[in-house]
């Protein structure tokens, strides 16, 4: 049962890094002019519809234990509705503490909002997927020792590692290396900024690291969703930790504190 | 950005027509070269301000480096000067006749330019003087106020156009009658930042115009050339040989050729000569393998070429050789300039190694100390013993000490350059080779115990380590991101953002525990009774998790037992829910008041808008609300008296903004009467004093009588509200939401979140610490110079008084750490139940000050040489300096208070 459940979480993950990677590259083949750094925006939509559409129809299908009554349609839908509400709700408290974090409140709104989104759909929906709109059950998952089943784990380990990589991706924000990516991100923007250009010479340049800090950020938050993800499977199948997982999160930190 | 007027007779023109030459702006380098002192010295020797010229200008001593006023003095000139103080202060005997303004006094910019301008009819007229210097301040000020965007700016430069046109004209007028042509020189001594400030190393900060005007100057037909960037060092080397005077002994600035470009060919290469030769000298004092520099070689090249030259000259050679091996000699001598001029810039920077190590080696042995001590001091008993006595018999702290030295010995036999060490007397060099020596011994004593019990315990240890909350790995990592973070100088530059994203983090994990705490407290209540478990196996080792493990239970008797009974319990748990995310807004809010740093400086902030004259109104309206919530959040823990007091002192802070003319009173809207508002401000200083006094007297009665704790903490408020009123008289106008917020947030974190939350001290220590730090940058302050309001150092004060000036100056700068640090210790003392809660937090607070202190002393010495070390790195170890300072002194006081409750029982 175990080394099933394992098995079946360890494809999901594969298939998540895989279509992370692919949206970087794909787009590039059917839209002009896409880059990763010069339309950000694009690709973070691009990149949060594919991830989430992967995350439902995977997790949906690898479900771990399918509720065994049937319900109606119509139970069905409003847990649907509900889902979406809950999305839609941990979609503008995401872009709420970015605000609170020092975003600006209304210039590069959408940046922010998409920020949100894709922060959203790495750590609610594998959540609203495997819990449901249940927030008792969120919760029981998210107090420490809470976790009852490796997908639980999974869960924690996936939105924590989420929610700390975007919070390291805030590093680079005051650096200021007149690197080629940001000074082509200062082109990209400088039309979005056109307006104030002409009331303020330096206008456009305030702008500058903003979306690139949002690109970094969710570079970032990208590379270490990955590197947990990986980490976390590789983790799983180590047989060491699959005879006793007692309480593997507390084992792992302690292991981590250890060396 | 002062305008400076230097009018000099020049001695060697026979141009006639009246020209302009635009050299354009020029250049400081990176180089804090805030203060005055320092532009006006390196404007006059040509030579490079040290980053210590900056701190020292505050009592401008006299310059005694070798200066052109003083060459000029000695060759008999006459000089006359109007204008900044700091300049009779420099040269006190060098002037015939001078009339110096105060130029401290920044809030005034009318007054400071017309005591320049009222001599300047009469001394046009008169033929007594050489050079007659003006310094205008009121440009200066007007940026420090209002910033380079400010309505105040077009005036003031009008003012400016035709006092130099009124120079210009009279002086062409003279040129009629006299031989010798006048050059006018108009330059800037320093830029002015988005902000307004100075100091930086940006490119608005470090170049300024510099406009020489002559006749001797031959107009260049068709469109002007666009202008060049030169040094500013160069003036002073220009001048010296324009004026036929001995060029200043440490300038490192070559000549400006275009200003002799239309002289003979023979004159040209005498004066690059004379630069060069003086370079040359310079580099051979400073450099020992001066032989092998690229300038000196050229320099060599050039002289002989020089020689060639003149031989050829002397012989009649009127040819097309002649001018052309001019041009080559010509060229020659420029490049040699330059060369030379570069590697003297790079050699300014001396550094005394020897001093810096051990000073870092003592800094680092007692950071190692206090970490080493770290579990013994935070268990139950808050003791820790430094084996000091018996480590200081030992056979290796003789032996260290004798090493040592030996070594003091042999270096400073040795050096070549001065040391600080070894000018100070054999005494105290031996004091410091003791204290390194018996520090290392304690040190080694310690780590041996440590190991000694570890052994044993290292299975619990990891045990337990599972058993952090969030919170501490947040205080850990943080405090560790932060440190690591010191070693980049944009990291430096903008550290408000590493507070602000700190505490933002700190309230979203409380705001997580609040959450915990009250939707699971069943589930918390097992978990924690496992870890509790955990930790009756772990015997010896952080201990004083212990008092905050049993949350629920005790928050629980708080919720009965509390003066909370006014609300319902479901408004209490709402309100406790939501006070993180109201701090976090309040912080928000702080964050668009003052923009800091240096890459978003330039954004308008809020505090901008409130500042600009055409918001007096609403700065009125906001500084009353302030005010009113000030003393609202205040009054609640004074005694009758105080509050008294504190109602008048915050009555008289509002009189002192109107007096300045920062508010509008409601009954004098048209009146604009600005006086310095000394009478106001003093008055506040008697409440601020009467109630610090209420304070003492309340402490000294709780130490000498036996009364109760009470009494004490009653006085610890009473010290902290005085300090409230001084903040709130000292701040800049628009900062007092800053003092408004801070109370609030204060006041909403000890009713809702320590309280009931159950936090140890270290835990609540390190809050305030992180609070305070946000706070020193919600003010408006920043890692650089240019950000220090020295303004407040003459809050009710008539002139320039050094140590109250000082004292407020670092006061104001400084009002967020400090009034976080006396928060700490008045809610820990008023929260009697914890026992040895105050020694605690003062080891606490120690720590935590001194670890990114040490680490950063470290970087520095090892960053000596990167590109910002005097822009980025040099003021923020002064910051830090300062800091320590203060720390220091906030821990002897936490430490006296745990005292008189030693002596009490």
């Amino acid at each position: 049962m175990k080394d099933a459940d394992i098995k079946r979480l360890f494809y999901v993950h594969i298939f998540c890094i895989v279509s992370i990677i692919l949206t970087t590259f794909i787009p590039s083949f059917f839209l002009e002019d896409f880059s990763v750094l010069e339309t950000h925006l694009t690709w973070l939509c691009i990149c949060s519809m594919c991830v989430a559409i992967i995350n439902v129809v995977l997790y949906l299908q690898v479900k771990p234990n399918p509720s065994s009554k049937r319900s109606s349609i119509f139970h069905k839908i409003s847990r649907l509705l509900k889902s979406c509400v809950y999305f839609f709700i941990s979609c503008l408290l995401f872009h709420a503490i970015i605000v609170l974090y020092g975003a600006p409140l209304i210039e590069l709104m959408l940046e922010t909002f998409l920020f949100a989104v894709i922060l959203s759909t790495f750590t609610t929906l594998p959540c609203l997927c495997l819990l449901g709109p249940n927030i008792k059950a969120w919760l029981r998952v998210f107090t420490r020792n809470g976790a009852t089943s490796i997908w639980d784990n999974s869960l924690q380990i996936t939105t924590m590692s989420s929610v700390i990589g975007a919070w390291l991706g805030a590093f680079p924000i005051p650096l200021d290396w007149e690197r080629p990516w940001q000074s082509g991100q200062r082109k990209g923007c400088s039309y979005e900024a056109g307006d104030h250009r002409i009331q303020a010479p330096s206008a456009g340049e305030k702008h500058r690291l903003y979306p690139v800090t949002f690109t970094t950020i969710w570079n970032n938050q990208r590379v270490t969703h990955q590197i947990f993800l990986a980490l976390e499977t590789g983790w799983l199948w180590c047989p060491l930790q699959i005879t006793q997982p007692s309480h593997p999160p507390a084992s792992f930190l302690k292991y981590t504190i250890l060396t | 950005m002062e305008a400076a007027f230097l009018l000099l007779s020049h001695p060697r023109g026979e141009g006639r027509t009246p020209q302009l030459l635009p050299l354009g702006s020029w250049d400081w380098g990176p180089r804090p070269t805030d203060q005055r002192r320092a532009s006006e010295q390196a404007l006059m020797t040509g030579s490079i301000p040290g980053f210590i010229d900056v701190v020292m200008n505050f009592n401008s001593p006299v310059l005694l480096e070798d200066n052109l006023i003083g060459q000029a003095k000695a060759a008999g000139k006459r000089v006359i000067f109007y204008g900044d103080d700091t300049w009779i202060k420099l040269f006190p005997k060098h002037f015939v006749e001078y009339d110096g303004t105060t130029s401290f006094f920044v809030p005034d910019f009318k007054e400071v330019d017309d005591n320049v301008t009222r001599h300047l009819d009469t001394v046009l007229k008169r033929e007594d003087w050489d050079i007659l210097i003006l310094h205008y301040l009121g440009l200066d000020h007007i940026g420090h106020l209002t910033g380079p965007h400010s309505s105040l700016i077009g005036p003031k430069l009008k003012e400016m156009d035709y006092i130099l046109k009124k120079i210009h004209i009279s002086l062409l007028s003279k040129e009629k009658e006299a031989s010798l042509p006048h050059l006018l020189v108009l330059c800037g001594d320093h830029g002015m930042s988005e902000a307004g400030g100075h100091g930086a190393s940006s490119v608005e900060e470090v170049s300024t115009p510099l406009l020489l005007i002559s006749s001797a100057f031959h107009r260049k037909m068709g469109n002007l050339q666009p202008p060049k960037h030169v040094q500013q060092t160069d003036l002073a080397a220009t001048l010296a040989v324009g004026l036929g005077l001995p060029i200043p002994k440490n300038s490192v600035g070559s000549i400006l050729y275009p200003v002799v470009e239309k002289r003979t060919m023979r004159e040209q290469l005498r004066f690059l000569h004379l630069n060069s030769v003086q370079l040359s000298r310079l580099l051979q004092e400073n450099v020992p393998m001066y032989e092998k520099d690229p300038g000196f070689q050229q320099f060599k090249v050039s002289e002989k070429l020089h020689g060639n030259w003149i031989k050829l000259y002397l012989e009649g050679n009127n040819s097309e050789v002649l001018l052309n091996l001019g041009k080559k000699v010509l060229k020659q001598y420029l490049d040699a300039l330059k060369t030379l001029s570069m590697s003297l810039s790079k050699q300014v920077a001396q550094y005394d190694m020897y001093s810096m190590m051990v000073g870092a080696i003592i800094v680092l042995e007692i950071t190692i100390l206090l970490l080493l001590s770290t579990p013994k001091a935070l268990c139950q008993n808050a003791a820790f013993e430094i084996p000091l006595s018996s480590s200081s018999f030992s056979l290796l702290f003789y032996l260290m000490v004798l090493i040592l030295s030996a070594v003091h010995v042999i270096i400073c036999t040795s050096a070549e350059r001065t040391c600080f060490l070894c000018s100070i007397s054999w005494l105290m060099a031996v004091g410091v080779m003791m204290l390194i020596s018996a520090l290392l011994c304690v040190i080694v004593a310690l780590l041996t115990k440590t190991f000694e019990n570890v052994r044993p315990s290292a299975q619990n240890l990891a045990a337990s380590s599972s058993g952090w909350s969030e919170l501490d790995l947040l205080i850990l990592f943080g405090t560790l991101g932060h440190v690591l973070s010191l070693g980049a100088s944009s990291f430096i530059e903008e550290e408000h953002q590493t507070w602000y994203f700190l505490i933002n983090t700190l309230c979203l994990a409380l705001g997580h525990e609040v959450f915990r705490n009250h939707f699971l407290g069943k589930d918390l209540d097992h978990n924690l009774a496992v870890e509790q478990n955990i930790k009756k196996n772990a015997k010896n080792v952080l201990q004083y998790k212990n008092d905050y493990v049993d949350v629920p239970e005790t928050s629980k008797i708080y919720k009965a037992s509390s003066s909370m009974e006014l609300l319902p319990k479901v408004y209490e748990k709402w309100l406790q829910l939501a006070s993180p995310w109201f701090i976090l807004i309040c912080c928000r809010l702080l964050r668009t008041l003052n923009q800091t740093g240096v890459q978003w400086a330039h954004r308008l902030d809020f505090g901008h808008w409130l500042t600009s004259s055409d918001h007096k109104i609403e700065l009125s309206v906001l500084t009353c609300l302030s005010l009113i919530m000030i003393f609202v959040l205040v009054q609640r823990r004074c005694s009758s008296v105080s509050k008294v007091a504190m109602a008048l002192g915050l009555l008289g802070v509002f009189c002192y903004r109107a007096a300045i003319g920062n508010v509008l009173l409601p009954w004098q809207r048209d009146r604009k009467s600005i006086s310095k508002g000394i009478i106001e401000a003093r008055f506040v200083y008697v409440f601020v004093l009467g109630i610090l006094f209420t304070g003492i007297k309340d402490l000294l009665k709780s130490q000498i009588i036996f009364a109760d704790v009470s009494i004490k903490s009653l006085g610890l408020w009473d010290i902290y509200n005085g300090l409230v009123l001084l903040a709130a008289l000292l701040l800049r106008p628009h900062n007092l939401p800053v003092l408004v917020f801070s109370l609030l947030i204060q006041a909403v974190m000890t009713k809702f979140i320590w309280k009931p939350l159950k936090h140890d001290a270290a835990q609540v220590t390190i809050m305030h610490y992180w609070f305070g730090q946000a706070f020193f940058y919600f003010q408006g302050n920043s890692n650089n110079i240019a950000t220090l309001d020295i303004s407040a150092g003459f809050v009710g004060l008539e002139s320039f008084i050094e140590v109250p000036a000082l004292f407020l100056t670092v006061f104001a700068t400084y009002i967020g750490p400090i009034l976080w640090a006396i928060h700490l210790l008045s809610f820990l003392s008023s929260e009697n139940n914890r026992s040895s809660a105050i020694s605690h937090a003062s080891f606490c607070y120690a720590l935590i000050c001194s670890i990114p202190v040490s680490a950063y002393i470290i970087l520095v010495t090892s960053l000596r040489y990167h590109l910002f070390i005097w822009s980025v790195f040099s003021p923020k170890l002064l910051y830090e300096g300062v800091h320590l300072f203060i720390t220091a002194t906030i821990c002897v006081f936490f430490i006296v208070m745990d005292q008189t409750n030693l002596i009490k029982p």
